[in-house]
């Protein structure tokens, strides 16, 4: 499903390269739920923004269903972000003004996708338990209520791949033991390929597999 | 802004226009050096009204001697009332009578309401003026006084600066004008259509200039306040357009939804313009002076929505800009 070899990657600030990725070699199978975890600046998040098609790498090679993302434009990462990969983030990012049921059919709208979400999407929101607060905006969510609404949101278009960025990080411990649930809930029914940052061990255990990542690198 | 003003210069030429109907008259006569929109001016001897009185197919001639009051648009008329009368139809009294006395004049009801005369009020006019009338408006002036003593007030003695000129026969107006040409060539002859036509606010430079300038500044004010506005809304919602960007959002998309809501807004301001101009002009109407008539120019409602989605689209164009190339990741970590 992933392919990762020897990406690397350097932002520059100023005058100064920051080597932010130093040779990242990965597998990720197709149904994988992978734990990636590691101290802040160990490049985590940039494995997930490389992979999420928000930024390219600077060398090495990365296939995600064959498709190389070094040799991709800018408009073909878009489409990546569209139609392959979801993003679940740790402060949910739901669009403050429109309801929950409207952030998720905006991101059927950007994939093209102008047709009713399917009877299985349906079940889905039921899973989440969020059926019946589809018609609220985000501020009258819980926390936990948002994540799940943000989980929808990144499945609606079945996306190969789901990048959760620390989904629980501003989740109290009842709240983030469902969505963690969910998460593999979804791995389990729909063999959602699943990568996951978090700095919990606990919620690490959820995946199938850990990977540690130190300054750029995995180290274990 | 726009609306008011354009209704403003089509409301005070077509006001002048339609009094100037009002006086029943075929012909308008001017001295030399005067023109259409000028309300007092130079005078001419009233012996020109004899000489127009004796050309073939005049009906009826008469002088009078407009004084501009109180501004640039407003005016008393020294007329000859039975001349007048005979002329217009004459006056229909609401309130009171015709003067007969020295300082007295009549009113028509549109100045009544806006300077709240009444029969026996006084006007300052240089001297006071007692009101023995109240007449319906839309003849020639708003203010009628005998013109023997306009004439000695404003040092105008035996001069008129208007001749009105009734033909035996519609069919004889281009007659008469080419007559009155040829013994008057200096002067200034008008039909009431021409005269109808050149009061259009297209064809009185000051006002077309004044116009102009200020659409000018309503494009500028328009785009100004787009530009500030969208570009505060572009770093106010950066985190969402990361998020946008995030779900797979193209620079066009996230452009298309800037252009929709700049769009949306300048309908909304147009109509929102257009409802603000009903009510300016109920605003002048009961409280602005009477020379201050404005119309609701229905033809300007999709000159000025277009004038403002333009502006307003040249002020979205670079905030959108800056919002479809917005970095993802960055806007992503905008707090």
């Amino acid at each position: 499903m992933i392919e990762i070899r020897d990406l690397t990657k350097v932002y520059r600030t100023g005058e100064i390269d920051v080597h932010a990725l130093r040779g990242v070699s990965l597998s990720v199978a197709r149904g994988e739920f992978l734990s990636v975890v590691g101290p802040s600046g160990s490049g985590k998040s940039t494995l997930f923004n490389i992979l999420g098609g928000l930024t390219p790498p600077t060398s090495g090679t990365v296939h995600i269903d064959g498709r190389d993302l070094l040799k991709m434009t800018d408009a073909e990462r878009t489409d990546l972000r569209k139609k392959t990969v979801g993003f679940v983030f740790q402060k949910y990012n739901l669009l403050p003004t429109l309801t929950a049921e409207d952030n998720i059919a905006i991101a059927r709208d950007i994939a093209g996708n102008k047709a009713e979400p399917d009877p299985q999407f349906q079940e889905i929101l039921t899973l989440l338990g969020i059926r019946e607060r589809m018609h609220h905006k985000p501020r009258a969510l819980s926390g936990g209520e948002q994540q799940r609404v943000a989980i929808a949101r990144s499945i609606v278009n079945h996306p190969a791949i789901l990048l959760a960025d620390e989904p629980t990080g501003n989740l109290d411990t009842e709240n983030s033991t469902a969505v963690l649930g969910i998460l593999r809930d979804l791995n389990n029914r729909l063999n959602q390929t699943i990568l996951m940052i978090t700095h919990n061990p606990e919620a690490a255990a959820y995946g199938h597999r850990t990977v540690h990542m130190r300054d750029g690198r995995i180290v274990e | 802004m726009m609306l008011t003003l354009v209704g403003l210069s089509h409301g005070i030429t077509d006001d002048m226009a339609l009094r100037n109907r009002g006086t029943g008259a075929d012909v308008m006569v001017r001295p030399p050096s005067s023109n259409l929109l000028s309300l007092g001016g130079v005078g001419m001897s009233e012996k020109y009204v004899a000489l127009v009185r004796e050309q073939p197919h005049v009906a009826l001639a008469t002088g009078t001697l407009v004084q501009s009051v109180a501004g640039l648009f407003n005016s008393i008329a020294g007329i000859h009332l039975d001349e007048f009368n005979a002329l217009s139809g004459g006056f229909h009294y609401l309130h009171g009578g015709p003067f007969q006395n020295p300082h007295e004049l009549i009113v028509d009801s549109t100045e009544a309401r806006s300077d709240h005369l009444h029969v026996g009020s006084i006007v300052k006019l240089g001297k006071d003026w007692r009101v023995t009338g109240i007449v319906e408006g839309g003849k020639l002036s708003h203010m009628f006084g005998d013109i023997k003593l306009l004439q000695d007030e404003y040092s105008q003695t035996a001069k008129v600066n208007f001749i009105w000129v009734r033909v035996d026969n519609p069919a004889n107006i281009p007659s008469v004008v080419a007559e009155l040409k040829d013994k008057l060539p200096d002067f200034n002859i008008y039909t009431m259509e021409e005269m109808t036509s050149l009061l259009a606010p297209d064809n009185i430079p000051l006002i077309k200039g004044f116009t102009d300038v200020v659409i000018g500044i309503a494009v500028i004010v328009g785009f100004l306040v787009v530009f500030l506005s969208m570009y505060t809304a572009v770093l106010e919602r950066t985190r969402e357009i990361g998020v946008l960007k995030a779900l797979g959002a193209s620079p066009s998309y996230v452009l298309g939804i800037l252009i929709r809501e700049t769009v949306l807004l300048a309908i909304a301001g147009s109509i929102v313009g257009i409802v603000m101009s009903y009510g300016s002009q109920v605003l002048l109407t009961n409280f602005a002076p009477s020379f201050l008539t404005m119309e609701i120019v229905k033809l300007w409602w999709p000159i000025a929505m277009g004038i403002a989605l333009a502006g307003s689209l040249v002020g979205a164009l670079y905030p959108g800009f800056k919002a479809a190339r917005q970095d993802a990741i960055e806007a992503l970590s905008y707090d």
